[in-house]
């Protein structure tokens, strides 16, 4: 463990990492993101959810170094007398969860099928990349919204509430499965005319067990690089969603619920309830897209 | 040279807009934003504010009100109570519906029959109804199974549509809207009123279009120029007040409260303001023998009297005032405002808030843990409704009783509760009638199947001392039935079958060159609608 750690500090990436301000930076932003919002239950100043501990004379509150501001409160309260921090965290927790799952999901799809269309050739290739195509001419923010507007009209309003949180991680997911495909495709093409993947063919070894202990390993690197800026898009979608009214039941607010909710009270002057939602939202994505950027750049030999 | 083309493009481009914009200063055009959308079109299916908001422009009654609500020559150019029991009508002459036949007394009896068929919404004005005949072309009589002091009152509801017209389509009985029925008349109107629908989009538009065959334009301080009414549905607050401030819209009927001062200060856009005779309540499920949706089981807490007691005081009203309804809104312990005939100034009373009396009550009833319920709520029907909702169960889950919000948009909400499909829900009543046997008939009467008794009783009180008040009103006069209209007050207020909150007050917000005048039935009746 030890040596893996010494090794891994050693390398060529921690040490790209450790020449780009901007990386360690964002890599900070993102740590705190993270830290707040799984350990949210915790360290959080409020319970949100904790519908006994709301006070209405509390609504309204302006963030603490504001005229009118209570301590307590630190980013302000919202109409409910929700403490915007907290709600912030809880919020985040959501996003994050909707966003990882999202990736990890249309990642294992998008693998999959890429190796397949990669490995196998002819028809299967052209079929499976076909479907990819005609998937990839419609936004996929669209294709989310279809498959919750089909599951919306699918199923009774009562089922609906409990399982929208993984209706919203499938619609994410699938929207975005076709990039991770390709890539692994691609790749796949490159590696599978490879002496070591013939060698393996000829003593024998299951075309299952080429794909997956020797194929795959080769082709993961960019899959890295797509997964951590697609984490991006996923909690962007899954805020977009919240923002119209689709996406996580209100029960269980997300950013993009935070931000909606206190859309509406913007121009009357309270404008901590969505500002605060929406600069944790900037700052969650953007880190991880910088480090997305800093990933893809470190990983090409020929940015070296 | 080519910058100088481009210059030229643009100014011809230009002068095409201002000229579009010309035409349209010509065409007056109303453009019209709520957060909610009527649920049909159907002059008899709905008994909702939202939905009357667009059907009283296309459709005419007997009798229609002046801007103080008091009544007015309609379709009927006559009327008088030739025996107790029957009232004659005299039909105005020359009235056409727009699709070109001309009214007879035959379509005003099939419309009286029509609003008295069981998937009517509209019973309650026309409970005492027995039949209606016609007597000649222009000549109706109503027959009544009893005397009814104030059935002028209630025909101001309903609206004359075409016996013809109805029978090739097929609509002879209103459409069930509990059953998600889809009929001619979901999307179509034929009336004989100063609009007709040009166009209707479920949940996108409806464009209603000046009728300038109307009998009522220049005669009866009918003096609008209103030439073209588009309504659209805004559901956010935000976007509807952005689209009013750019002028994307010209009227806003339900402006947030929260932008009221925004709007006030704004140039080019006026705020109007006046109390609307509509009054917000919880009403909990007091028949059902187990909560529907809640974690008791084997009983419902709702039948005891201190549990209703408990919630009820468990409410800081004085909060929601302030906080969510901004001042905007007259706090009331009682059924209906005091524009309301019947109204009694020593009844209007609250149980104090008094959050640790709702624990201890709790506790008697037996429920020291609380328990869980679901509190059912519109989201774009009254002002600020989810917010209130939210609320609510904030203050309920203070002293025990975990409270889940449910909030739907105003078609599935009531599609739900008018199948008594829930445990507690909110509700706003307002008093088209402005007399108080609408509320208690509607509301507070079992149903037992007698026209309008109940219709909106979802929660299935039960009293047969109210309902005994409920006859004395429907035919008592004078002393006697504001003794009754009194006791039945009296008896809302000790046996707590709904917990009231307050009475809506309505800012109307409109652009400075439009001029809709305010009504306390937060109606819009753009026959008096004037743009400059």
């Amino acid at each position: 463990m030890a040596s893996a750690l010494a090794r891994a500090f050693d390398s060529d990436l921690w040490w790209s990492f450790k020449r780009s301000p901007v990386t360690v930076a964002s890599a900070l932003v993102a740590l705190v993101c993270i830290l707040g919002a799984l350990l949210a239950p915790w360290i959080a100043p409020h319970n949100p959810f904790d519908l006994a501990t709301l006070n209405l004379g509390d609504a309204f509150k302006p963030p603490a170094w504001a005229e009118d501001g209570d301590p307590l409160f630190g980013l302000g309260t919202d109409d409910q007398g929700r403490d915007v921090l907290s709600a912030i965290m809880y919020g985040a927790r959501i996003s994050l969860l909707v966003g990882v799952c999202a990736v990890v999901f249309s990642t294992l799809v998008g693998v999959a099928v890429g190796l397949l269309a990669g490995y196998l050739g002819g028809t299967a290739d052209s079929l499976l990349m076909r479907i990819a195509d005609i998937q990839l001419t419609f936004p996929s923010i669209l294709i989310a919204l279809l498959v919750d507007g089909v599951v919306r009209a699918a199923v009774p309003r009562e089922v609906h509430d409990q399982i929208a949180l993984f209706v919203v991680i499938f619609a994410i997911g699938i929207s975005a499965w076709p990039q991770f495909a390709r890539t692994v495709r691609g790749s796949t093409l490159v590696e599978r005319n490879k002496e070591y993947v013939l060698a393996a063919r000829i003593i024998g070894i299951s075309q299952v067990r080429i794909m997956l202990t020797h194929v795959l390993p080769n082709v993961i690197g960019p899959v890295l690089v797509i997964a951590t800026l697609n984490l991006g898009f996923a909690i962007l979608a899954e805020a977009t969603l919240s923002f119209l009214g689709v996406g996580v039941p209100p029960t269980q607010p997300s950013l993009g619920t935070l931000i909606r909710i206190g859309n509406d009270f913007l121009f009357s002057g309270e404008w901590w309830i969505t500002i605060f939602p929406g600069i944790a939202l900037i700052c969650m994505v953007l880190s991880v897209n910088l480090l997305g950027d800093w990933l893809r750049d470190a990983l090409n030999p020929r940015l070296r | 040279m080519r910058v100088k083309a481009r210059a030229v493009l643009r100014t011809a481009a230009a002068l095409a807009l201002l000229a579009l914009g010309a035409g349209a200063v010509q065409a007056k055009s109303v453009r019209w934003a709520a957060s909610g959308d009527p649920n049909t079109m159907d002059p008899h299916s709905q008994n909702v504010g939202t939905v009357t908001m667009v059907l009283q422009q296309v459709y005419d009654p007997l009798l229609k009100r002046n801007q103080d609500l008091s009544l007015a020559p309609g379709l009927a150019t006559e009327w008088r109570q030739e025996e107790p029991t029957r009232w004659r009508f005299t039909l105005r002459q020359g009235v056409k519906f727009h699709e070109g036949e001309a009214l007879t007394a035959e379509d005003v009896a099939f419309s009286v029959q029509r609003a008295l068929q069981p998937t009517s919404n509209f019973g309650i004005y026309v409970d005492t109804v027995d039949h209606a005949v016609a007597v000649d072309e222009r000549t109706v009589d109503i027959i009544l199974k009893r005397p009814d002091p104030i059935l002028s009152n209630k025909l101001a509801s309903i609206f004359i549509v075409s016996k013809s017209w109805s029978e090739k389509h097929n609509a002879t009985r209103p459409q069930n809207t509990r059953a998600r029925e889809e009929m001619h008349t979901t999307r179509n109107t034929n009336g004989t009123g100063a609009y007709r629908l040009a166009s209707r989009e479920p949940d996108v538009r409806t464009v209603l279009a000046r009728n300038e065959a109307w009998w009522g334009w220049g005669v009866e301080g009918n003096a609008g120029n209103v030439t073209e009414i588009v309504y659209r549905p805004i559901a956010s607050d935000a976007t509807r007040i952005a689209a009013l401030l750019s002028g994307e819209v010209d009227f806003v009927m339900d402006p947030p409260l929260q932008d009221l001062n925004r709007l006030r200060a704004a140039p080019g856009v006026k705020v109007i303001e006046g109390p609307e005779v509509r009054s917000i309540f919880l009403a909990m499920d007091v028949n059902r023998d187990e909560l529907l949706y809640g974690d008791v089981k084997g009983k419902n807490p709702f039948k005891d009297l201190r549990v209703r007691q408990a919630l009820y005081q468990a409410i800081d009203v004085q909060a929601i005032h302030r906080t969510t309804m901004r001042g905007q809104s007259v706090v009331t312990g009682t059924l209906f405002p005091e524009q309301v005939n019947g109204y009694v100034k020593a009844e209007d009373v609250r149980l104090p808030f008094d959050a640790a009396r709702a624990k201890a009550l709790l506790e008697q009833a037996g429920y020291p843990q609380g328990f869980s319920v679901t509190l059912d709520c519109p989201n774009n029907r009254y002002i600020n409704d989810e917010q209130i909702c939210q609320n609510i169960a904030a203050m309920w889950s203070r002293v025990g009783v975990r409270t889940a919000v449910k909030s739907q948009p105003l078609a599935p909400f009531f599609a739900q509760i008018q199948k008594d499909d829930t445990s507690v829900y909110l509700l706003g009543w307002g008093v088209p009638t402005l007399d108080a046997l609408y509320s208690f008939q509607s509301l507070l009467a079992f149903r037992n199947g007698d026209q309008g008794d109940g219709i909106w009783n979802y929660g299935r009180y039960s009293n047969p001392r109210m309902d005994a008040l409920v006859q004395r009103m429907k035919t008592d006069t004078g002393e006697a039935r504001q003794a009754a209209i009194t006791e039945a007050l009296k008896l809302y207020r000790e046996d707590v079958p709904h917990i009231p909150l307050h009475h809506q007050m309505i800012p109307w917000a409109m652009r400075s060159n439009v001029q809709i005048p305010h009504m306390a039935n937060n109606q819009p009746y753009f026959r008096w609608a004037v743009v400059n």
